[in-house]
């Protein structure tokens, strides 16, 4: 029953998220951007906008020149979440690809600069006077959902264990639409649900902002309007 | 007005403030009267459905601008920006960090356009629009003056200033523009330029200032007006016709071109830089202003197009001018359209034309303002980064005493002078002197360190602005230097006699 239950969450989640991700990425593609905004000074080639890309999406360039607390707290809370992330995917393969293991024991011990991240990010909504004045109380249940994963995470690698033979399994299954057995282990359903709410509110919330960056005009237009003329459909219109 | 006892005292140009809840909540420019709205096709008062109309109009943006889409949604309030606004260092309101004035117009969008608002507004803040909601917007989306800093530091790269156009497009389509710009703008429309300076009156000025350059130099250089079959139409503020320090800098072009040798003319017609229509958020207004330039420059059979000494019209003019009147394909394609003048100074020195006595600056300990549209809105040259060389090039060619600021005060991260963006009004005095402090407290670090006693400026709304403000940090009037003021000053024309008094101090 509680097999059934987690399968039909998993699929549903993955569903509306990809589905729901997919909706606002083409509505941001479609819309189009009527002006050259680029904030300069900014690259002249797409070569370079592809590297200023990257500088942002690996390194939080923009964030860096900002402010440092904030840059080490959310940029190591996300290298973290990719390390552990790359570790999750042993549960989805199989036999598990070669890096994927060399990254095992980083991914383990990822857990806790994610965890250190988040809850740095956390106290700063309280400490900081202004960023208190900005906060809503989803930027703090966002932070709670995402401290519970973690949470969970951790006590299953390093307290109570789970087993994750079953657990893969489990997984291995709903891939090819198969519901094996789900251990009933309280942490580890905890640890899926809340995942699972993560997913389904990933298009509807602020964690657009992965996407959303891909499409900042002050960040992915090329700096060329004198060389080039730049026309959005639309305008073209008045021009009749 | 006050004499500046309620300017926050600073430490240091960044310093951030304790916050001051509704500081500047009842501060507002006037509003437009039907007739600064009707000519530019906007409703004269507040219409009957006005709710309606504004969801209408937000709609349509989202519609046709991606920026203000992604802006609005992708925000994970990670609290970046909070300290960037000189209008937050200066007054400690809270609502002018960036993301909280965002998050005025973000609220309603929510409420509106999103899942998360529509069927949970607590929880993500977001709220109804009221009438409150509606006198909020007016007063705080006009204490931003569209300079992007916060865009700089933000890790999704987002413009406040896209927001705030926005929110002012979408006041002005219900009835509620701001009489400043909106009357301006009308000028525009109506005379060709932002001071309503008339062809007539126009001719008179300059010659008046050819007069002035032959007095002092013995040299006739000519400031030609609608002359047919110039090589160069010079698009510059009207402000350069008869501001100061505005002037100084005209002479300074008409000294360049003169030695030069090449054959230039302004334009009656479009005898304006300047384009409000950026700062009203309307991207037909900036068009309809725009076309004017490529009229004039039809017109005039001209060649090339450069633009003088202005922050927001360079924009206007690098970024937008292509997009909203190109293709300029009836120019010569062996020069930039538009070029900026210190583009061609530059140029100029490097080949040797000019006859340049840097001596004559002596007298002057120098800093710059980098103009904010200059610096994140464009470049000069074709160089990303020019937009920050090329003035100081200028100027240390001028100029032997040059300081800069804190450079986390300039380049990409300089400070507004705070009158940009449409609030270069007598109604938000208050507010200019206060945006204006951290940029003043810069000032003063230089003054200490290096004894720096002017500024110099490539913005006639900079120049307009500090030569308001300076004098409330102690400052002379004319501290404030229009580069290409520099230049004169320093030029010594082909011909030119030189008594040995070095310099012209006034």
């Amino acid at each position: 029953m509680l097999s059934i239950v987690y399968a039909i969450l998993f699929y549903l989640a993955t569903a509306i998220m990809v589905v729901g991700v997919g909706m606002k990425i083409r509505k941001y593609a479609r819309a189009p951007a009527p002006l050259k905004i680029p904030t300069t000074p900014a690259p002249t080639t797409q070569f370079g906008v592809i590297l200023r890309m990257a500088r942002e999406v690996v390194f939080f360039e923009s964030l860096f020149k900002s402010n440092k607390w904030i840059w080490i707290f959310s940029w190591t809370f996300h290298m973290g979440m990719w390390l552990v992330l790359i570790r999750h995917l042993r549960y989805f393969t199989e036999p598990v690809w070669g890096w994927v293991v060399f990254a095992q024991p980083f991914g383990t011990y990822a857990g806790f600069a994610m965890l250190g991240g988040l809850l740095g990010l956390w106290a700063r909504r309280f400490l900081v006077e202004r960023i208190r004045y900005i906060s809503n109380p989803s930027d703090h249940l966002m932070l709670a959902l995402l401290v519970a994963i973690v949470g969970s995470g951790l006590m299953m690698r390093f307290v109570v264990g789970a087993d994750i033979i079953m657990v893969k399994a489990y997984m291995l299954g709903l891939m090819r639409f198969q519901i094996e057995t789900l251990p009933a282990d309280p942490v580890l359903l905890l640890h899926l649900g809340l995942v699972a709410s993560l997913m389904i509110i990933f298009p509807i919330s602020k964690l657009m902002h992965a996407p959303g960056l891909f499409f900042s005009p002050s960040r992915n237009q090329i700096d060329n309007p004198r060389e080039k003329r730049h026309l959005a459909p639309w305008a073209a219109k008045l021009e009749e | 007005m006050a004499d500046g006892d309620d300017i926050r005292k600073m430490a240091h140009p960044l310093e951030i403030p304790r916050l001051a809840c509704g500081a500047m909540a009842d501060l507002e420019p006037f509003r437009a009267k039907p007739e600064h709205q009707e000519p530019l096709g906007f409703p004269g008062e507040l219409v009957e459905n006005w709710k309606e109309k504004a969801l209408e109009k937000m709609a349509d943006i989202a519609s046709k601008n991606r920026a203000f889409q992604v802006y609005l949604e992708t925000c994970v309030k990670c609290g970046a920006c909070t300290d960037k606004c000189h209008y937050f260092l200066g007054t400690g309101d809270p609502k002018n960090m960036p993301v909280a004035r965002q998050d005025l117009l973000r609220s309603v969008y929510q409420r509106y356009f999103t899942f998360a608002g529509k069927y949970f507004p607590k929880l993500v803040g977001a709220r109804d629009l009221t009438e409150d909601v509606l006198n909020e917007w007016y007063s705080y989306y006009h204490q931003c003056s569209e300079c992007r800093r916060c865009s700089v530091f933000c890790p999704y790269g987002i413009d406040t200033a896209e927001i705030t156009m926005a929110a002012r497009d979408i006041m002005a389509h219900i009835g509620i523009g701001q009489k400043y710009s909106n009357e301006i703008i009308g000028k525009v429309h109506k005379i060709g330029n932002n001071l309503g300076l008339n062809p007539k009156a126009l001719r008179a000025t300059l010659e008046d200032l050819e007069e002035d350059i032959e007095d002092e130099t013995g040299i006739s250089v000519r400031i030609p007006v609608d002359e047919k079959g110039a090589d160069i139409l010079l698009i510059t503020p009207s402000a350069d016709f008869f501001a100061e320090p505005h002037i100084d800098g005209l002479l300074g072009y008409a000294k360049v071109f003169h030695e030069a040798g090449v054959s230039w003319t302004v334009s009656s017609y479009a005898s304006e830089a300047a384009n409000f229509g950026l700062f009203i958020g309307s991207y037909e207004q900036m068009r309809d202003i725009s076309i004017r330039i490529r009229d004039a420059a039809k017109d005039l059979g001209v060649k090339r197009i450069i633009f003088g000494e202005c922050g927001h019209a360079w924009r206007v003019g690098y970024s937008f001018l292509n997009t909203l009147a190109g293709p300029f394909d009836f120019l010569d394609q062996n020069y930039p359209v538009p070029q900026h003048i210190l583009d061609f100074t530059w140029q100029e020195m490097q080949k040797g034309t000019l006859n340049i006595d840097k001596s004559r600056n002596d007298h002057i300990r120098l800093t710059y303002h980098d103009s904010c549209n200059v610096a994140r809105a464009s470049r000069i040259t074709d160089e990303p980064g020019s937009q920050f060389e090329i003035p100081r090039n200028v100027i240390k060619a001028v100029c032997n005493n040059f300081f800069d600021m804190d450079r986390e005060t300039t380049h990409e991260s300089t400070l507004c002078c705070g009158g940009g963006g449409g609030l270069l009004t007598d109604d938000l005095m208050e507010l200019r002197r206060k945006g204006a402090s951290p940029r003043m407290t810069a000032v003063q670090q230089v003054t200490e360190d290096h004894g720096v006693t002017h500024m110099a400026a490539i913005c006639a709304i900079c120049k307009t602005q500090f030569s308001k403000i300076m004098p409330e940090f102690g400052y002379e009037m004319d501290s404030i230097l229009s580069v290409h003021q520099l230049v004169s000053n320093a030029i010594i024309l082909t011909g030119q006699e030189i008594d040995d008094e070095a310099g012209e101090g006034e």
